[in-house]
């Protein structure tokens, strides 16, 4: 018992004393679980003499209470675009040129001035991507796959799956109609509507992460995905039984980008962190393991052979012509969400 | 005839069931297992034998962080909440009964609130102290919900103690600290025990409360497994879990086998004291 106390003690004095005892810079890191290279973070480390504490999250939304609440300091985090409109909005990330930044000129240009940040001054992209098609070559005619109306085929009947989640889900819908995926027009609104609920025999089920296994085990045909996900399918099954397609009605355009929440005690560091995530080497090292599509255009021709097979990775300024950026819908959340409900409940 | 074989049809059903319950429980950790010696690196099919996870689970930094923070924050909650909760139910055993049901409906309050309300309460409660979200924060909180398991794993075998012995021992010269370590404690050990190995589990298995009151790079392995889970899962984490189920595995057969051995131990001094 009492060595057992004793033991205890020690245990608690050691954790205290490590975590206080140190006078180096602690960068305090959020991003995406699994979605970075951590050797990178080692490499920092050596370089600068500057300590990384690399925590996760798993949605835009975790991270924006745990920052929104504080009780941690965070110096860099990854938020997606439409989450950086909403803090930036609510006044909660630290605004920085980041033309200043030595590596930003590697950041291709359409990359930059987006609507979530239209200065460059809260914000670098990270990753990017797109959503699209995931189909099974020998299961559909690729001829249809370059359009939206393929999910709305009766040829496809019980193959389809659909996305989880009800921007995206109607971001297909206004997309097929003709209209801008952030609409707020009541009367589109209704139309996307009536379109996903008319749409629903056809489908299979409406999914997120499962998508992947029910590509894979061929139980359907199409799917609605983002393309980093997509990849991972394609280079699993190959890349001669699956393909990947951004259809010419446009679609969404994300990104995930690092910014610097308010309340960061280590601005300067943050920023050669950022800088540093952008040093083409780096950005080559870490895309190759994540394998989602970069915005640092210089690394382009280094890619490896596998990733450079992956279909509409790069996508031409022709084929996103129609994509949009998501914006925050504002109070018009609330009608999203009730047609929403109602798609799901018919 | 007819007998044997409505025995025999009898037995055959009989373990049946119990097969198909160990099936159960048991076939998705097999897979796991299984699928963590799997060369694939998505592991829908098996591609041939690999212990290459095993290595790269030692060489993930963010894993075995968070894997070192869960066994310290399960073994230090659980080892605190047990002495707190021992001694609170030795408190509460002791109350008039009108307290004692005012205190143990207190207890019983913080195990029927939902773990988000815990979670999010503690965070408010500590960011209002300006608290850095931490390691001491996330043990704080660990601790907090684990004493209640504990006080209800002791009171049982409090109230199954008769009440003389400790009276007995005190007649014979013990003082109240003695007689409590050589009387009460070994008695109610077994409630002490089952209540630490709650506490631990509890703790090892916690999600929501963590999440909230954690932070400055402090991640668990639950945090860090699912967040992960977004990408589809590493088996990187069949490999940890595999590891995590053969060490429990250990530790239990260990357990019973100490036990079985006290208790052939105290059969024989009771046998011979006849």
């Amino acid at each position: 018992m009492k060595k057992l106390l004793l033991l205890m003690l020690v245990a608690v004095f050691m954790v205290t004393t490590t975590a206080c005892g140190e006078e180096q810079v602690v960068l305090n890191v959020y991003n995406w679980g699994d979605y970075i290279d951590e050797s990178i973070l080692k490499d920092f480390e050596a370089e600068y003499g500057i300590k990384v504490n690399y925590e996760m999250f798993a949605s835009n939304e975790d991270m924006y209470v745990k920052i929104k609440q504080g009780g941690t300091k965070y110096d860099v985090a990854f938020p997606s675009d439409y989450m950086i409109e909403k803090m930036v909005n609510e006044d909660m990330l630290v605004s920085f040129d980041a033309a200043s930044l030595e590596n930003y000129k590697h950041i291709g240009e359409k990359f930059k001035g987006l609507s979530y940040d239209i200065n460059n001054e809260y914000s670098v992209p990270y990753l990017w991507g797109t959503v699209g098609l995931v189909y099974n070559r020998e299961l559909v005619d690729e001829a249809d796959m370059m359009s939206w109306d393929a999910l709305f085929d009766e040829k496809y009947n019980g193959q389809i799956l659909m996305y989880d989640s009800q921007r995206d889900s109607l971001a297909v819908a206004f997309k097929k109609l003709g209209y801008s995926l952030n609409s707020t027009d009541p009367k589109e609104l209704e139309e996307a509507k009536q379109l996903l609920i008319d749409q629903k025999p056809l489908v299979l089920a409406y999914v997120t992460d499962n998508i992947k296994d029910l590509m894979l085990s061929e139980e359907a045909a199409i799917g609605v995905d983002y393309s980093g996900d997509a990849f991972q399918i394609l280079l699993e099954g190959g890349t001669e039984k699956f393909g990947y397609s951004v259809p010419k009605e446009g679609s969404n355009m994300w990104f995930d980008a690092m910014v610097i929440p308010k309340g960061s005690e280590h601005v300067e560091a943050a920023k050669l962190f950022i800088d540093y995530m952008s040093r083409p080497e780096v950005a080559l090292k870490n895309v190759e393991y994540v394998q989602y599509s970069t915005p640092n255009v210089s690394i382009l021709g280094d890619l490896s052979e596998e990733l450079k097979s992956i279909p509409y990775a790069y996508p031409s300024e022709e084929e996103l012509d129609h994509c949009e950026v998501f914006v925050d819908p504002g109070a018009f959340v609330e009608e999203y969400n009730e047609a929403w409900v109602e798609i799901k409940a018919n | 005839m007819v007998t044997s074989f409505r025995s025999k049809l009898h037995n055959f059903i009989k373990n049946f069931y119990t097969l198909l319950i160990f099936i159960f429980l048991y076939a998705p950790i097999v897979v796991l297992i299984v699928f963590s010696f799997n060369a694939s690196k998505y592991g829908t099919q098996w591609e041939g034998f690999t212990l290459d996870w095993y290595i790269k689970l030692f060489e993930d930094r963010a894993i075995m962080k968070s894997f070192y923070y869960t066994v310290a924050v399960a073994v230090l909650s659980s080892s605190i909440a047990t002495v707190i909760g021992t001694f609170a139910a030795i408190g509460i055993h002791n109350m008039k009964p009108l307290r004692r049901q005012v205190m143990l409906n207190i207890n019983n309050l913080p195990i029927l609130n939902p773990d988000i309300v815990t979670g999010v309460s503690m965070m408010a409660l500590f960011v209002f102290f300006k608290a850095q979200l931490g390691f001491i924060t996330m043990l704080l909180a660990h601790i907090t919900f684990n004493i209640p398991y504990v006080i209800l794993s002791v009171l049982p075998k409090l109230r199954q103690m008769p009440k003389d012995i400790l009276e007995a021992a005190m007649d014979l010269g013990a003082t109240p600290w003695y007689a409590f370590r050589k009387v009460i404690v070994p008695e109610i050990s077994p409630g002490i025990i089952t209540g630490a190995l709650i506490a631990f589990t509890m703790s090892i298995d916690d999600f929501v409360i963590s999440f909230f009151t954690t932070g400055n790079g402090v991640s668990n392995l639950s945090i860090v497994i699912y967040s992960m889970a977004r990408r589809g899962l590493n088996p990187k984490i069949n490999a940890l879990s595999t590891i995590m189920f053969v060490s429990v595995l250990l530790l239990l057969l260990i357990v019973n086998r100490q036990q079985g051995k006290e208790s052939k131990k105290t059969y024989r001094i009771k046998g011979s004291e006849m």
